[in-house]
C-alpha cells in the first residue's frame, strides 16, 4: 500500500487520506505518501483500497471522523446463546440479524456498508437503514461467522452492537404504517371532495343544473364518510378519553366540528338546502393527522435507550472450573465464581481480580482518561475493558446488579422523573379549546334568539373556520423542518422539546473527557533526538500499554529493529536490548532509577498530562508526554456560551488535577468545576440542579447517560459509546463542540419560527371566529379561509432560516 | 353533460384503485424508511462485484 497513488483531496498536505482531519505534525510523513490521523484510518483506507473501492473516496459526502477500532474480538456475536436471541435462521441454511452500528450518519456510510458483502466472502446482504443506523445482515454460516462480520464493520469505525429491541421496533413499524395508510386515505378522498367543492362553488356563481348539484352533493357525502368513519376516528376517541378523564384536550373542539359538520351536511345534503362543509371536514382530518405524524416521528427515539445500554456488557463469559473453562450467558453469573477476562475483552460482571495484573480502561463508565492499574484484589466492574493481559476475576455482582446494570436503571428512572417540557402549542390548546366551545355556544344562543334557523349554521361554521390546524401544525411543521436542516448540519435532534428548552439559556454541564476533549490518551509531545524513535517503537512493539499504543500510532510507519530480552514493570516502564544498546522507557521515576540525567527540554504542554522518559545506555535522552488534548475550539464555544447568557459548568469523573488545569484553559472558575465525580454523583448533581430550573447536561459517555436522562435536555458528542448515547436528546455527529454553539443559535431561531405561527394563526383563527358569530361566513369564505390559514404556515416555516450555513 | 354521470363512477373507481396501490405498498414497508433509498439511488451499481462474482481481485 506504499504505491498507490494519493485519492485528490490528500492534496492538502495535512489532511488524513482516510477521514480528511489533520493529521498530528508527528504522523506527517515527510515522503509524499498519503498520511493518515491514526492507526484505525490507515488500517481502514488499506482495506478499502484493496478491496477496490477506491470510489468510496470519490463520493461527496463522506464521514469525517477518525476510525477508532474497539478492537473488541466479538467473539460471543457465535455463541448459541446469542444466536438464540438475535439471529433468525432462514430455511435455506442462511442466517440474518439487525446490527446497530456506532458512527453511522452520512450517505457514504451506506455506501461502504452495503459493499461489505464484496469484502468479506460468505457475506450475502448488508443494508443499512441510515435514518436510525442499523444494518441487517445476512450471511452464510458454512463460509463466515458473525464474530468475523461484526470485527469488519468495526474496523472500518462502525463498531456494532446486537439490536435487542426487536419487539418494540415491530410494533412501532406497525404504528407508522398504519399512520400512514390513515394519512394516505385521508388525503386522497379529501383531495377528491375538494375538487368536487370548487365544482360546486364555481356552479354557485357560474349556475348549475339543480340534477347535477344534487349529484355533486351525494357524491362528496359519499367520499366524506370514509374519511371520518376510518382516518377520522381517531379525533373521536380522543374526543371520548378527553371527556373521560375530564381534560380538556384539542380533540375535543374537532370532534364537535366533525361530528356536526358532518350531521349538518348530511341533514342539508338529504333535503337539498344550505351548506353540506364536507370539503371542511375532510380536509381537517387530513391535516390534522399530517401534523400528528410528524410531530410523532420527531419525538420518537430511534430505538429503546435502555435496551442499547445493555449491549455494553458481552452476552457470554469464560467461567473457570478448576481445569477447564466453559462458556456461560452473563447473566447466569452467580456471586463468587471465577471468570476468565483475556485482553481486549470486555468484563462480563463486576469482581475482584483473583490472578494475574493488567491495565483497565474505565473510560466508559467513570470517565476517567488514563488506563488503570488491576492487580490482584482491585475491583473491576462490568462494562470496562481488560487492556493488557489476562485476567481471572471473582465475580461479586452480575447482571441487574452490577454497577453499570444499575446505572442503566438510574437512567430509566432519571428519564421517567424528568420534568417534560410543556410544549407552547401545547400550553395554549386547552385556552384555545375552553374559548371555541365557550363562543361556538354563544352564537348559536345569540342566533337561536334572532334568527333560529341560522344558528346552528353559524356555530358550525365558528368550529370549522376556527379550525385548530395550522395551531396544530405550527410547532411540529417548525420543528420538523429545523431538525431536518440540524441533521443535514450533523446535528441529530430528538424531539422539540428540546429545541424549545435550549432556546433559553439556563445551566449547562459539560463532561471532560471526550466532551471538552478528545478523549483518546495520545502523544502530545517529543522532546528528544530523532534517533531514538525507532529504539522506541522496537521496544514498544512489546508492550499492550496505552502509552506503546500511543507511540506506535504517532509513528506508525518506522522501521524499527528488533529488540531483545524485554522486560516489563506493571507500573514502571519497560526495558531491553534493542540494535546493541540498553533502552529504558517508562515513568520518569522508573527511567530515572536507572539511568542518569535529565531529559533536554522539560516543557510540558499541561499539567495534566503523562510524562514518559527515554533513556539509552544509562543516560536519560528524551522524555515524551501522553495526554488527552483539549479540543481547539473549546474554549471558543465555552466563551460564546455565557455570552448567550448560559452558566457553565464542568463535571469529570477524571483526576482533580486534570480537571482543573482544563477548567482554567475553557476559563470556567474555581467553583463551577468538579472532578473525580462518579456517575452516580453526576446525576446528584443535575438532579439538584434541576430543582432550580432547567439544565443541560453534555456528556459522551456510559458515566453521563444517568445525568443526561436526567437533565431537561441531554447533549450527546461525537465518540465514547454511542449506543449509551440514544438516552440524549440531541448527538452533534460532527466532531468538536463548534456544534454546540449552532445548536443553540439555531434553537433561538426555531422558537421564534414557532411564536410566529402561533401568532399567525392565533390572528386567522380570532378574525374567523368575529366573522362566523356575526353570521357573515358563507360556505365559500370559510372553505377560502380555513386552509388559508394551514397554508400561510406552511410557507413560513419552510422560509425560515433556521440551521443554515452561516446562520 | 350527462357524460358526468358515467365519468365520476369511473373516476372514483381509479381513485379506488390509487389507493388500495398505495395501502398495498404502506403494508409492504414501502414508506418504512424514506431516508436510504434516496441516497442508495445516487450510488453507481456495481452488480458485477456483486455476490456470485464473489471478490474482486485486489490491485497489486
Amino acid at each position: 500500500m506504499t504505491t498507490i497513488s494519493p485519492p485528490d483531496r490528500a492534496g492538502a498536505a495535512t489532511a488524513c487520506a482516510h477521514c480528511g482531519l489533520p493529521v498530528p505534525a508527528v504522523l506527517l510523513r515527510p515522503d509524499g505518501q498519503q498520511s493518515f490521523c491514526c492507526g484505525g484510518c490507515a488500517t481502514a483506507y488499506a482495506i478499502i483500497h484493496e478491496g477496490g473501492l477506491d470510489r468510496y473516496y470519490d463520493l461527496p459526502e463522506r464521514r469525517s471522523a477518525a476510525v477508532a477500532p474497539s478492537g473488541k474480538s466479538f467473539e460471543e456475536f457465535d455463541h448459541p446463546a446469542f444466536h438464540a436471541l438475535y439471529v433468525r435462521a432462514r430455511p435455506d441454511g442462511t442466517a440474518e440479524t439487525e446490527l446497530y452500528l456506532d458512527g453511522v450518519h452520512c450517505a457514504s456510510c451506506v455506501w461502504l456498508v452495503e459493499r461489505v458483502p464484496l469484502l468479506v466472502p460468505g457475506v450475502l446482504r448488508a443494508e443499512l437503514e441510515v435514518g436510525r443506523a442499523l444494518a441487517h445482515v445476512a450471511w452464510n454460516p458454512a463460509s463466515t461467522s458473525l464474530s468475523a462480520i461484526a470485527r469488519f464493520l468495526d474496523t472500518l469505525g462502525y463498531r456494532p452492537h446486537p439490536f435487542r429491541a426487536q419487539r418494540v421496533e415491530e410494533r412501532r413499524r406497525a404504528e407508522d404504517r398504519t399512520a400512514m395508510l390513515r394519512i394516505g386515505v385521508a388525503g386522497a378522498l379529501a383531495g377528491n371532495v375538494m375538487m368536487l367543492a370548487v365544482a360546486l362553488y364555481s356552479g354557485w356563481f357560474a349556475g348549475m343544473e339543480p340534477a347535477f348539484v344534487r349529484y355533486f352533493r351525494w357524491l362528496s357525502l359519499l367520499l366524506t364518510a370514509p374519511v371520518l368513519i376510518w382516518p377520522g376516528r381517531v379525533f373521536f376517541q380522543g374526543a371520548l378519553a378527553s371527556f373521560r378523564t375530564r381534560r380538556l384536550h384539542m380533540d375535543l373542539p374537532i370532534a364537535i366540528a366533525l361530528g356536526a359538520g358532518f350531521v349538518r351536511g348530511t341533514m342539508n345534503t338529504v333535503t337539498d338546502t344550505g351548506p353540506i362543509y364536507f370539503d371542511g371536514v375532510a380536509m381537517l382530518v387530513f391535516l390534522l393527522l399530517v401534523g400528528r405524524f410528524l410531530q410523532q416521528r420527531a419525538q420518537r427515539a430511534a430505538t429503546d435507550a435502555t435496551s442499547l445500554l445493555h449491549g455494553l456488557t458481552p452476552s457470554v463469559a469464560r467461567m473457570v472450573e478448576g481445569e477447564a473453562i466453559r462458556e456461560v450467558p452473563a447473566e447466569a453469573l452467580l456471586p463468587g465464581v471465577l471468570v476468565e477476562v483475556r485482553a481486549g475483552e470486555t468484563f462480563p460482571a463486576d469482581g475482584t481480580v483473583a490472578e494475574g495484573e493488567s491495565r483497565v480502561d474505565l473510560s466508559l463508565l467513570t470517565g476517567e482518561s488514563r488506563p488503570v492499574a488491576a492487580l490482584p484484589g482491585a475491583k473491576v466492574w462490568a462494562g470496562t475493558v481488560n487492556l493488557a493481559a489476562a485476567l481471572r476475576v471473582t465475580v461479586t455482582q452480575s447482571g441487574e446488579e452490577s454497577r453499570v446494570g444499575r446505572l442503566v436503571r438510574e437512567v430509566a428512572a432519571g428519564a421517567g422523573r424528568r420534568a417534560r417540557i410543556v410544549l407552547l402549542a401545547d400550553r395554549l390548546a386547552g385556552w384555545f379549546v375552553a374559548v371555541v366551545l365557550l363562543l361556538a355556544a354563544l352564537t348559536w344562543w345569540y342566533w337561536q334568539g334572532t334568527s333560529p334557523d341560522a344558528a346552528l349554521d353559524n356555530a358550525i361554521a365558528l368550529l370549522i373556520v376556527t379550525c385548530p390546524c395550522a395551531l396544530a401544525l405550527a410547532t411540529p411543521l417548525a420543528v420538523t423542518v429545523s431538525i431536518g436542516r440540524a441533521a443535514r448540519r450533523g446535528i441529530l435532534i430528538r424531539g422539540g422539546d428540546a429545541l424549545e428548552a435550549l432556546a433559553r439559556p439556563a445551566t449547562i454541564y459539560l463532561d471532560k473527557t471526550g466532551t471538552l476533549t478528545d478523549g483518546r490518551f495520545r502523544m502530545t509531545a517529543w522532546n528528544g533526538p530523532e534517533w531514538a524513535r525507532p529504539l522506541v517503537v522496537a521496544l514498544e512493539r512489546h508492550s499492550s500499554h496505552p502509552v506503546a499504543a500511543g507511540f506506535l500510532e504517532a509513528w506508525p510507519r518506522l522501521d524499527a529493529p528488533i529488540a531483545a530480552a524485554v522486560r516489563q514493570t506493571m507500573g514502571g516502564g519497560i526495558e531491553g536490548r534493542v540494535a546493541g544498546r540498553e533502552v529504558i522507557v517508562g515513568s520518569p521515576v522508573f527511567v530515572g532509577s536507572r539511568a542518569t540525567g535529565a531529559p533536554p527540554t522539560s516543557d510540558h504542554t499541561s499539567a495534566a498530562d503523562t510524562p514518559v522518559w527515554v533513556a539509552v545506555d544509562g543516560a536519560v535522552v528524551a522524555a515524551a508526554s501522553f495526554g488527552d488534548p483539549l479540543r481547539a475550539e473549546a474554549p471558543g464555544v465555552v466563551g460564546r456560551l455565557r455570552e448567550r447568557g448560559w452558566a457553565v459548568r464542568l463535571l469529570s469523573g477524571d483526576a482533580r488535577d486534570v480537571v482543573e488545569a482544563v477548567a482554567g484553559q475553557v476559563g470556567v472558575g474555581s467553583g463551577d468545576w468538579r472532578g473525580e465525580v462518579t456517575p452516580e454523583g453526576k446525576l446528584e448533581e443535575v438532579e439538584r440542579a434541576a430543582g432550580q430550573g432547567a439544565v443541560v447536561m453534555v456528556g459522551d459517555g456510559v458515566n453521563d447517560a444517568a445525568a443526561m436522562a436526567r437533565a431537561t435536555v441531554g447533549v450527546a458528542v461525537r465518540g465514547g459509546a454511542e449506543a449509551s448515547l440514544a438516552v440524549a436528546d440531541v448527538y452533534l455527529s460532527r466532531p468538536g463542540l463548534s456544534a454546540l454553539d449552532e445548536l443553540m443559535e439555531g434553537s433561538e431561531r426555531t422558537l421564534r419560527v414557532i411564536r410566529r405561527n402561533v401568532a399567525m394563526s392565533l390572528v386567522y383563527n380570532v378574525a374567523g371566529a368575529a366573522l362566523a358569530m356575526g353570521g357573515w361566513i358563507n360556505p365559500l369564505l370559510a372553505a377560502i379561509l380555513m386552509p388559508a390559514s394551514s397554508i400561510t404556515v406552511v410557507l413560513a416555516s419552510w422560509r425560515s432560516r433556521t440551521f443554515e450555513e452561516g446562520a | 353533460m350527462s357524460v358526468l354521470y358515467v365519468v365520476l363512477p369511473i373516476a372514483l373507481l381509479l381513485l379506488a384503485g390509487a389507493i388500495a396501490a398505495y395501502a398495498w405498498a404502506a403494508r409492504r414497508g414501502q414508506f418504512d424508511d424514506l431516508k436510504t433509498p434516496a441516497i442508495r439511488a445516487l450510488h453507481d451499481d456495481d452488480t458485477a462485484l456483486r455476490p456470485g462474482s464473489d471478490k474482486t481481485t485486489p490491485p497489486t
